[in-house]
């Protein structure tokens, strides 16, 4: 029996209603009465010691409320803002985390650090007493290439820091790669830049802090993709207020893409300095500023080669990557081209040994950290590479070449060299959908044709694999996680019999709203409408670990089935006690209980009205009907699939346009076929971008930001990109109940790899994103 | 200060602004109309797209005194009587919107954009859009509303 609205309909968002009409409540939106305004003053330098600041001009300024610098900060006892994520290097040493510091003490390490928190009336008075400020800075050269960071006599960023190393990370067994190196019949090589990306949700981050001198309690309204854990790493490393007395709500969130997971600067100081003025204040990030202070991504360069045999059959992999961590390490900096990058660098295949190395350092940029995909695109974008290149070398197809190396069905649970036990999947089945969808065979045809008409044609394949569902928490401890990654989740029946869900996931575009509903509409059979979820508040939400790394379905989604499951168990009690049979004789279906072998049954409503109103009730049960759950995964979840992509190269022009994308997905189950679609769209479509037109660049002698706005920073417009052909293939999720695996970086992880190898199939040589014009303009006019 | 007037959502409105207040600013700041929103700061993103006098217009790139005795209207004015407009319900019905900040202006162009052709193409909706940005979706299932709506506002 399936039910209305219930898992596996593409229900239309409950969201939806108040976005399309204006009514949404994004932060900016939201204003307090006497509300005051901040204004960040920011380096102009990308390296500068700071030996003077002279506030006496600003502070007269008019409006002027108060001026804070990083003194004011430390003098009050608050702490640096931290990294989450301890990597040991090599040598067992752990890794470098020099201290960060909200308001810059006595440097500057990038373009866009903080320099003071200005607040007044106004946002025109805050602004314009900043430019009376007079800050005495000692410029010094720069550093914004990681390799120049890490390459001897480089400029010395921190001091904790010798040669900007930050770690020296190793994963595999590297004598065993060694060996089958040394014996290999042949071995392919490639070189590789992940080029660094700015997120760009199109809300801009923002903060509203508030003080309520009564109770003392710190209410921060910030754009986060994670409350609870802001709250955390606010009271127990900043110290802004204890846990109990600190609020931190999230909103209707505009786009995360992983920059709103982290703790910033800005957010902080406004919380801060909201009780110090005892008065609300306001800050509002322009699009500039975000350019200059969300966190990037990516940013990765790295050798690979494979080794093979005579039949084309892996023997064994190398990598060896250096990663940019930009001027201080961001929150789960340090995880991202570790644990979350070399730990997938076996792919969809059977690779019987791997190694990989891992340098990351500083530089004189903005701090890079998890980007839709994080770690994953970069080691997905490694492999694939390398198969086309491998592919090319051994003269074989590239889709043969995978075919041949996939691990095989009947494999799971598969251990990869690289401490992941794949759980579940099909490889072949979605490589050959995808294949059938893009007539994979007919291209020879097609090239011809676009030859005649005096075009390059080229096809490119990536079968990516991600670790998503992040994650069971023993194991993200034993990989030097400082938190645990549970999930939590409360159904609340109220006794007319709507209910409430409060999930410590959070929804910013990803449609939680509707999803969750679906699964109480499916399980509890009640109506989708009478169905509210709540977010994004930690005094209504008991506790969450937020949303990223494709988790909120398998982790949240599963913590709000194990509430449920307890729903079930107590009614089944009531409906027992209420219709005079035995619990073991209550049959439960969607939210009809029913004593077995007879016609007598109850609706769930009726048993909450009962549990709420328990005249006639079982002696040894609670009232009421609310049940929370926690719920750690037992593993990772691993989905994966095959994304071709198609273009047509003007050689005149150098432009390249994708004349087909084809993609095959294995999501494990779906409860919104209509939500996981828009998820593969808004992920390719960031992975074309990466592809195609977005770079962050910084001049090198200056440290300057060149890429700082619109106006420079190509973001994917609509007629950038084409429609895309997706479907999915489908191996449930063993390691959770609701059998599903994740689907929002997919399309991130999956498209770059894609669309470069159709590129260099066309050129015939190997190009570096972005894949502009002009780049591939001149591949094809040099020898 | 100087005064400005303007018929906005069909209401009289009058306040004294700076001259140097954009239209934005005034709608959401003045008025407290929030779905009109700022995603750019150099009038590149189109999150802020209004109608004045019946022609969108990016809200960011014209000052308050600019449009004074103009007729406004905004994503919050577009529903009629309740009643969602074709373009929003397109919208709604094609998943044409995730996190939903480009929305009320991309919503606002589009309406636009069909007033203009009445009957677009796939290339035609792409190329009018190049405007507005939206992150999350794609343009995927943008494009599919708008298509969707000039079929139901009988182009
Ligand atoms: S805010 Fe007006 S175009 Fe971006
Ligand atoms: S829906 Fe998020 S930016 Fe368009």
């Amino acid at each position: 029996m399936s039910v209305e609205n219930g898992i596996g309909a593409s229900v239309r968002r409950k969201e939806d209603q108040r976005f399309i009409t204006g009514n949404g409540h994004y932060l900016d939106d939201i204003n307090r009465v006497g509300q005051a305004y901040g204004y960040f003053l920011r380096s102009p330098h990308a390296f500068a010691k700071i030996s003077n600041i002279d506030l006496t001009a600003a502070k007269a300024a008019p409006g002027v409320v108060d001026i804070f610098t990083g003194a004011d900060m430390v003098a009050d006892g608050v702490g640096g803002l931290i990294c989450g994520w301890g990597i040991t290097s090599k040598d067992g040493s752990p890794h470098n985390a020099p201290p960060h510091n909200s308001l810059a003490v006595d440097a500057v390490r990038h373009v866009g650090d903080q320099v003071a928190f200005v607040i007044a009336d106004t946002l025109q008075q805050a602004k314009d007493a900043a430019e009376l400020i007079e800050v005495d800075y000692e410029v010094l050269t720069p550093v914004t290439n990681i390799s120049k960071a890490l390459a001897p006599g480089a400029p010395q960023i921190h001091e904790e820091a010798p040669g900007n190393l930050c770690y020296d990370w190793e994963l595999g067994d590297k004598a065993a790669v060694d060996a089958a190196f040394a014996n290999a019949a042949h071995v392919s090589k490639i070189d590789l830049v992940n080029n660094r990306l700015s997120p760009n949700p199109m809300e801009p981050r923002a903060a509203l802090g508030e003080y309520d001198a009564g109770s003392e309690e710190l209410t921060l309204h910030t754009t986060s993709q994670n409350p609870h854990v802001a709250r955390l790493i606010m009271s127990a490393f900043l110290g802004i207020a204890p846990e109990n007395k600190l609020r931190v709500i999230a909103p209707d969130v505009g786009g995360g893409f992983g920059s709103k997971i982290f703790v910033y600067a800005e957010e902080t100081t406004t919380i801060w300095a909201a009780r110090k003025i005892n008065r609300p204040v306001k800050w509002t990030s322009d699009r500039s500023e975000a350019f200059l202070t969300d966190a990037h991504g990516r940013d990765h360069v790295s050798h690979a080669e494979l080794a093979m045999d005579n039949d084309g059959k892996i023997l064994a992999f190398r990598v060896s990557t250096q990663a940019n961590m930009g001027a201080y390490l961001s929150t789960f900096a340090s995880a991202v081209p570790t644990y979350l990058y070399g730990t997938l660098l076996s792919g969809q295949y059977k690779i019987p040994s791997i190694y990989v190395e891992v340098q990351a350092g500083f530089t004189n940029t903005t701090a890079v950290d998890a980007y839709r995909g994080a770690g994953r695109p970069e080691a997905t974008y490694v492999v694939e590479r390398m198969m086309d290149t491998a592919a090319r070398d051994l003269s074989m197809d590239p889709t043969e070449f995978r075919l041949k190396n996939f691990i095989q069905p009947d494999a799971y649970p598969y251990e990869t060299p690289v401490i992941m036990t794949y759980d579940s999947g099909d490889y072949p089945l979605a490589m050959n959908l995808a294949k059938e969808m893009i007539d994979y065979d007919g291209f020879a045809a097609r090239k011809a044709q676009s030859e005649a008409n005096g075009k390059i044609r080229g096809i490119g394949t990536a079968a990516y694999i991600e670790a998503c569902g992040i994650a069971p928490s023993a194991a993200v401890g034993s990989l030097g996680a400082g938190v645990g990654l549970w999930e939590s989740a409360e159904v609340r029946f109220n006794p007319t019999g709507s209910v409430t869900v409060f999930t410590g996931s959070h929804s910013h575009g990803q449609g939680h709203e509707t999803t969750f509903a679906q699964i109480i509409a499916d399980k509890l059979g009640v109506p989708i409408e009478s169905v509210e979820v709540v977010h994004g508040d930690t005094s209504k939400v008991p506790f969450g670990m937020g949303t990223y790394g494709s988790r909120s379905l398998a982790v949240g989604g599963s913590a709000i089935v194990k509430a449920v499951d307890k729903i079930v168990e107590k009614s089944k009690k009531i409906a027992a006690h209420l219709m005079e049979a035995s619990v073991e004789d209550i049959e439960h279906e969607h939210g009809v209980f029913s004593v077995a072998g007879t016609d007598k049954q109850m609706t769930m409503g009726e048993i909450a009205f009962a549990a709420y109103v328990p005249h006639n009730y079982p002696a040894d049960l609670e009232p009421g009907m609310a049940e929370n759950a926690f719920y750690d995964p037992l593993n990772f979840t691993f989905p994966a699939g095959t994304h071709i992509a198609e273009v047509e190269i003007d050689p005149a022009t150098g432009i390249v346009d994708i004349v087909d994308w084809a993609a095959a997905d294995d999501f494990g189950n779906i409860i919104n076929p209509m939500i996981v679609e828009g998820q593969v769209h808004g992920g390719v479509a960031q992975g074309i971008g990466q592809a195609l037109l977005e770079g962050v660049v910084y001049d090198d002698d200056s440290g300057q930001l060149i890429t700082g706005s619109y106006m420079d920073y190509c973001m994917p417009r609509a007629d950038d990109l084409p429609s895309f052909r997706i479907t999915t293939t489908n191996t449930p999720c063993p390691s959770n109940p609701l059998g599903v695996k994740g689907c929002g970086e997919a399309g991130a992880i999956a498209a770059p790899a894609a669309l470069m190898n159709a590129i260099v199939n066309a050129l015939g040589k190997d190009i570096d994103m972005p894949a502009t014009p002009e780049k591939v303009w001149r591949a094809i006019n040099s020898n | 200060m100087t005064t400005v007037s303007m018929t906005v959502n069909g209401k009289q409105v009058s306040a004294d602004v700076a001259p140097n207040t954009l239209l934005v600013q005034f709608i959401r700041e003045n008025l407290r109309l929030t779905g009109t929103h700022v995603g750019c700061d150099t009038s590149q993103c189109g999150a802020c797209t209004v109608h004045v006098d019946g022609d969108s217009v990016k809200s960011c790139t014209m000052l308050a005194v600019q449009a004074d005795g103009a007729d406004v209207t905004t994503i919050e004015g577009l529903a009629q009587n309740g009643e969602l407009h074709p373009m929003q319900a397109a919208f709604k019905e094609n998943h044409g919107l995730q996190c939903g900040f480009c929305t009320p202006g991309m919503i606002m162009s589009a309406v636009d954009l069909v007033k203009r052709n009445p009957n677009p193409s796939e290339e035609t909706i792409r190329t009018e859009l190049e405007g507005n940005i939206c992150r999350c979706t794609g343009y995927h299932n943008i494009v599919k509303s708008v298509k969707a709506a000039s079929e139901n506002m009988g182009g």
